[in-house]
């Protein structure tokens, strides 16, 4: 099987005004048509700037990103921004249209590629419908609480049918209960419409809950990658270990009961 | 001496201000909200960020923004009159307004554009928005609320513009401020123009604030 993300040899750097920072360093990663692939590291690592890669927000230095076979960089603006909608993205803030009802946030990206309002509308009742917030559809995002703007940002996120999710920090604004109810709604789109997810995070519970495999990242180098089990069961890096460790904490946030289970408290 | 006349001519000097205030308001947009995009998308933080463009809108309109009204007025005399056809006038009196509040109105919508969120902009763009799309409908739709704010503010100080072009002839409450205040020493008659225009300025500034509130949506309620 083709992986669906190809990532070569990236490299980004950023210039500020003293310094400059080079956020990716020689990055390679594929990912497959179905996993849900998480990119974890300390703020500041540049699991950001990575995610931003894969869809061109952010362009590379050097190296190659290739989504469903084209190589991203090779596309013309018209191609890319044609590419952009079979990927989709999430963000922590959310990033919803303030001045635009729930339904007509969702309606946004199907405007963009010119469906017509009617089917449009139809469209966006079902993905409300999906991520279980029907009765909001005329309430403006001021009026829904951090858990429900991520699901309006994910009913939006699916409106043209993408192949590829990307979360960037989706679940870092949330409390516990909402994280959990967020990522259950994550997994079941992943095996419902078999959409490949990229999950930034620096919460090893969120990997924990939902991936399929994990690739860290350190200070812009990626330090480790594979399925999760074998990742988390040896880290052979010291990056890794950090953060399988120190995250124990957090996986007991999300885990609840589980805390003291087998452990021996 | 308060007679028919004097309230016909307050009526008519009403009436002339607002033509002035509300068609240079109209046409200032013209030019000014144009312009006022061109900054926000040309800026280094925007959405198409142009180093070139951007100090060419940026200088003039610093330019016109540094010359006194008074004197651009009399400055454009000549421009004026190869528009309209005469240099006095309600109508001549649109095209000084118009100059001198478009960059004024750019520097509004710039400002009003710089305020919507970055994230916006950037969720956009992961849809696969084009640039035009994001200026029409994120930039200007989220931006909404205070760009009206933004054009009661600039109805606002051309109605004190138009006001002071009453001191070359150029018509409405201002002419009429001057004319018997000013040169035939009634100051009864200045008194009530003046409060006449701030009346104005009152009415016109509420109806503003009235409609951004009511088409806000960012806060809950």
């Amino acid at each position: 099987m083709e992986p669906i993300i190809q990532i070569r040899n990236v490299f980004k750097t950023f210039e500020g005004k003293e310094h400059i920072v080079e956020a990716l360093k020689d990055i390679n990663l594929d990912i497959y048509p179905g996993e849900i692939y998480g990119i974890i590291g300390m703020s500041g690592a540049g699991k950001s700037t990575l995610v931003r890669c894969l869809n061109f927000l952010e362009k590379p230095d050097k190296g190659t990103v290739t989504v469903e076979g084209r190589e991203l960089s090779s596309l013309s603006d018209k191609e890319l921004r044609a590419a952009r909608t079979g990927i989709s993205m999430i963000f922590q803030h959310f990033n919803l249209l303030m001045q635009r009802n729930v339904l007509d946030n969702i309606c946004f990206p199907l405007e963009i590629v010119g469906v017509g309002k009617k089917a449009a509308r139809k469209r966006a009742m079902e993905l409300l419908e999906v991520v279980g917030l029907s009765e909001k559809a005329k309430a403006y995002p001021s009026q829904l609480s951090g858990g429900q703007k991520q699901r309006v940002a994910i009913a939006r996120a699916l409106a043209n049918h993408p192949k590829i999710l990307l979360c960037d920090e989706a679940t870092s604004a949330l409390d516990p209960q909402t994280t959990k109810a967020i990522l259950e709604l994550l997994k079941e789109i992943n095996e419902r419409y078999g959409i490949t997810i990229v999950i930034i995070t620096h919460e090893m519970a969120v990997v924990q809950e939902i991936c399929t495999h994990v690739a860290i990242i350190d200070q812009g180098d990626l330090v480790e990658a594979g399925p999760v089990m074998e990742v988390f069961q040896a880290p052979k890096t010291q990056a890794a270990r950090k953060l399988v460790f120190q995250d124990e904490q957090t996986y007991d946030r999300l885990s609840e009961s589980k805390k003291f289970d087998g452990r021996g408290a | 001496m308060w007679d028919k006349v004097i309230f016909e001519m307050l009526g008519e000097g009403i009436l002339t201000t607002l033509y002035m205030t509300l068609t240079s308001t109209a046409l200032g947009y013209g030019l000014g909200l144009p312009m006022g995009i061109a900054l926000a998308v040309t800026d280094k933080q925007g959405l198409k960020p142009n180093a070139v463009v951007y100090k060419i809108l940026d200088f003039i309109a610093n330019i016109i923004r540094s010359i006194p009204f008074l004197i651009l007025l009399i400055l454009l005399i000549p421009f004026t009159r190869l528009v309209i056809g005469k240099s006095y006038g309600p109508s001549a009196t649109i095209v000084p307004l118009v100059i001198a509040a478009a960059p004024f109105i750019a520097r509004m919508v710039e400002s009003s554009i710089q305020e919507v969120d970055k994230g916006v902009i950037e969720a956009a763009q992961s849809m696969g928005a084009g640039t035009f799309t994001i200026i029409w409908k994120v930039l200007l739709k989220e931006a909404r609320t205070s760009l009206i704010v933004g054009a009661t503010i600039a109805i606002g100080t051309i109605l004190g513009y138009s006001a002071m072009a009453g001191a070359v002839g150029g018509g409405g409450l201002g002419d009429i401020a001057i004319r018997y205040g000013y040169y035939r020493y009634q100051t009864d008659i200045m008194l009530v123009t003046v409060l006449l225009l701030i009346a104005l300025v009152q009415i016109l500034q509420g109806i503003g604030m009235m409609i951004s509130k009511k088409l806000d949506h960012r806060t809950a309620g």
